[in-house]
């Protein structure tokens, strides 16, 4: 069954010069005690997406679509509703989330606040459930009486991941968990994030510009460019074998040690992402693909069947005889 | 393009740059108390020794903290060291730097904040020239270091400002800056870990380009061994301000020697791998260079000591007495460790 059922979701935010689409018309399901991971460069609105889905955008962001939450649409909820289902349902963990740490508040009672703020508990009680938190991400419970900049960085983040575990949501959304942080610090986080998930089998939206980190933690895998999901399914399958040139790009961007096709020969591809208020007409990629075709240039490419569980927007796929796909 | 050398630099038989016994520590907050007590200060770099041949690209690796910025900001002679030695084609740098910084140029981490906003791309490259006083017409040294940095043509970038641009086509401003000055050696600190994983690529490609051409040498300054294995001939490995371990890229990171560098590889994201989030990881205190263990400074943290491999091959006793120099393992391959000397095949991927 799926905890998070996203269709055909479009996110326009409000400028002066009109509306901006961060995102167009995307569609996903995340299964329960299953990761999916969200994969694509700045810009590709593959973070509008994650605090899209408990509506914390700007006020005057447009969002059309359905985000079914535990089988209720997020975006039909009431201000109040829309309350009840952030924390308890669904919560996310930031990139940098350190600094949204109040640093005159101890650290236990700001994750007492989360849980009194949600759970009808006593204060006692939510004490203990804290500094249960603090053991259960690898921090002692002692330390609930600690101010956050007695807490290294990688701490801080143990303590944002526990925050966010506070109210045993069903949907954890990790919005680039691991970027700021130190090589060794961001193996270990990520491992209590994998541990996490597995043991209480949390249901989870990673979203991260590292594909080879998605490569480990996540089960499906969806590729993001120009506010559309380009290909999508396993992630070992799209990792191990590509099929949308773009993800074919991204994934060269990554260098695996020991694979000689990397050396002296760094991946990735030229050129930037386009800009969300001048796309490129047809499909949003074609100028900077390697296989670009004349008819890439006019016709905006469908969802494609790319074998087993797997789709991909490119028209190659339908050359090479693929089916359009119709989302679930 | 091949660029003439100046000729006031003959050619030199030796490495391009030569470090020797390199230290450089900053002083705790608590100055008086400490250097009574010879506490509190960081000793960021702590006995380097390291050369950079011409036309080499050598990838400086290692955790934040370890001193990978404060060598590179020593060898560009924006630190001083508090001994040690920095050669130039054989030639010690002495006090008089600014023919010395001309031919060795920095490559920031972050293009946004090293480039002026209110600078167009024509003054940000045209800067170094005038502080040089290179001589020649200046637009045209301009456009030339511009086309050369993949700015194409420069005529469109050439009255651009740093918000008009992308974070890639900034740092190869960055880049046509120093280019403008001819330098013999780019000192490039994590020059793509602000950048988009796609758009790394092309900076790193444009880097070895210059190489290839123009035979200029690369210090790239990374936490990424996975960038090291696509753009270096050599790697080394940094640990609480010492070089621990250095060699051919393919040697050290197929056949590490140090348990450090076992232990930075073990922590790479391995995709062809699902098990490699189950490897195991370093435990202990973080590196602290304000206390530096004795003996191998490496030691409290070691696998290898822990898990009595060092006690098989008797070295234990070392580990915890003597300070391991840099010692050859196989040619061309060092590492400062008591169990790799002793026992050369102690690491080897299986």
């Amino acid at each position: 069954m799926s905890v998070l059922e996203v269709s055909d979701l479009s996110v326009s935010y409000a400028t002066r010069e009109g509306p901006v689409p961060a995102v167009r018309g995307v569609s996903f399901d995340i299964d329960r005690g299953q990761v999916l991971g969200l994969a694509g460069e700045s810009g590709c609105g593959k973070s509008t997406i994650g605090l899209g889905l408990l509506r914390l955008l700007p006020r005057g962001t447009e969002m059309r679509g359905r985000v079914m939450l535990d089988g209720a649409d997020v975006l039909a909820m009431a201000p109040s509703e829309l309350g009840a289902v952030r924390w308890t349902q669904a919560s996310i963990v930031f990139q940098g989330a350190q600094h949204a740490l109040d640093p005159v508040i101890r650290v236990g009672d700001q994750i007492e606040e989360a849980i009194l703020a949600h759970r009808p508990v006593s204060r006692r009680d939510a004490a203990g459930r804290a500094a249960e938190l603090l053991e259960l991400v690898g921090l002692p419970a002692r330390r609930t009486r600690d101010f956050p900049n007695e807490f290294s960085g990688g701490q801080k983040q143990r303590v944002m991941i526990a925050m966010a575990l506070a109210c045993d949501p069903d949907l954890v959304i990790a919005d680039e968990p691991t970027t700021a942080l130190d090589v060794m610090v961001q193996a270990q986080v990520l491992r209590l994030l994998k541990n996490l998930q597995t043991e209480l089998g949390l249901s989870m939206l990673f979203i991260t510009h590292d594909l080879s980190v998605l490569a480990q933690v996540a089960d499906r895998l969806a590729v993001m460019y120009a506010g559309r999901i380009v290909e999508e399914g396993p992630a070992a399958d799209v990792f191990a074998s590509p099929v949308h040139p773009y993800t074919m790009a991204l994934a060269g961007a990554f260098p695996r040690i020991g694979d000689e096709s990397f050396v002296q020969a760094p991946g990735g591809l030229e050129g930037d992402p386009p800009d969300p208020r001048d796309l490129p007409t047809g499909c949003s990629f074609h100028p900077r693909c390697s296989r670009v075709m004349e008819r890439c240039r006019t016709v905006d490419p469908p969802s494609f069947a790319a074998g087993a569980d797997r789709r991909a927007e490119c028209l190659l796929l339908e050359d090479a005889g693929a089916t359009e796909s119709v989302p679930t | 393009m091949s660029v003439p050398l100046p000729a006031d630099v003959a050619e030199h038989p030796g490495p391009l740059l030569r470090i020797d016994d390199l230290h450089v520590t900053f002083a705790g907050r608590h100055r008086v108390l400490e250097r009574r007590a010879h506490q509190g200060s960081a000793r960021a770099v702590d006995g380097v020794d390291l050369e950079l041949g011409e036309g080499e690209v050598l990838a400086l690796a290692g955790e934040s903290g370890c001193g990978k910025t404060t060598l590179a900001r020593a060898i560009m002679g924006f630190v001083r060291p508090d001994r040690g030695t920095i050669e130039f084609r054989g030639k010690p740098l002495g006090k008089d730097l600014r023919a010395y910084r001309r031919q060795v140029q920095m490559v920031y981490q972050d293009p946004t904040g090293a480039l002026n906003p209110r600078q167009t791309v024509y003054d940000s490259v045209a800067e170094g020239l005038r502080i040089h006083k290179v001589p020649g017409d200046e637009e045209e040294l301009v456009r030339r270091a511009l086309a050369r940095a993949g700015l194409r043509p420069p005529e469109r970038f050439l009255l651009r400002f740093p918000h008009e641009l992308s974070g890639g086509q900034r740092q190869r401003v960055v880049i046509a800056g120093a280019l403008a000055l001819e330098p013999r050696v780019i000192v490039a600190d994590e020059p793509v870990s602000n950048l988009d994983a796609s758009v790394r690529g092309e900076i790193l490609r444009l880097l070895l380009r210059l190489r290839r051409e123009d035979r200029i040498s690369i210090l790239i300054v990374t936490h990424d061994l996975a960038l090291a294995w696509s753009v270096a001939d050599r790697v080394a490995v940094m640990y609480l301000g010492r070089i621990v371990e250095v060699g051919p890229t393919r040697d050290v990171l197929l056949e590490p020697r140090h348990p450090y560098t076992r232990a930075l590889l073990d922590v790479v994201p391995d995709a062809n791998d699902a098990e490699s989030l189950d490897r195991p990881l370093l435990t202990g205190e973080p590196p602290d260079p304000t206390r530096i263990p004795e003996a191998c400074r490496f030691h409290p943290r070691c696998p290898a000591l822990a898990d009595g491999r060092a006690a098989e091959a008797r070295v234990d006793g070392a580990c915890r007495a003597d300070d391991p120099r840099l010692e050859p393992i196989v040619a061309g391959h060092l590492a400062a460790c008591h169990l790799a000397t002793a026992r050369s095949d102690a690491f080897r991927v299986p």
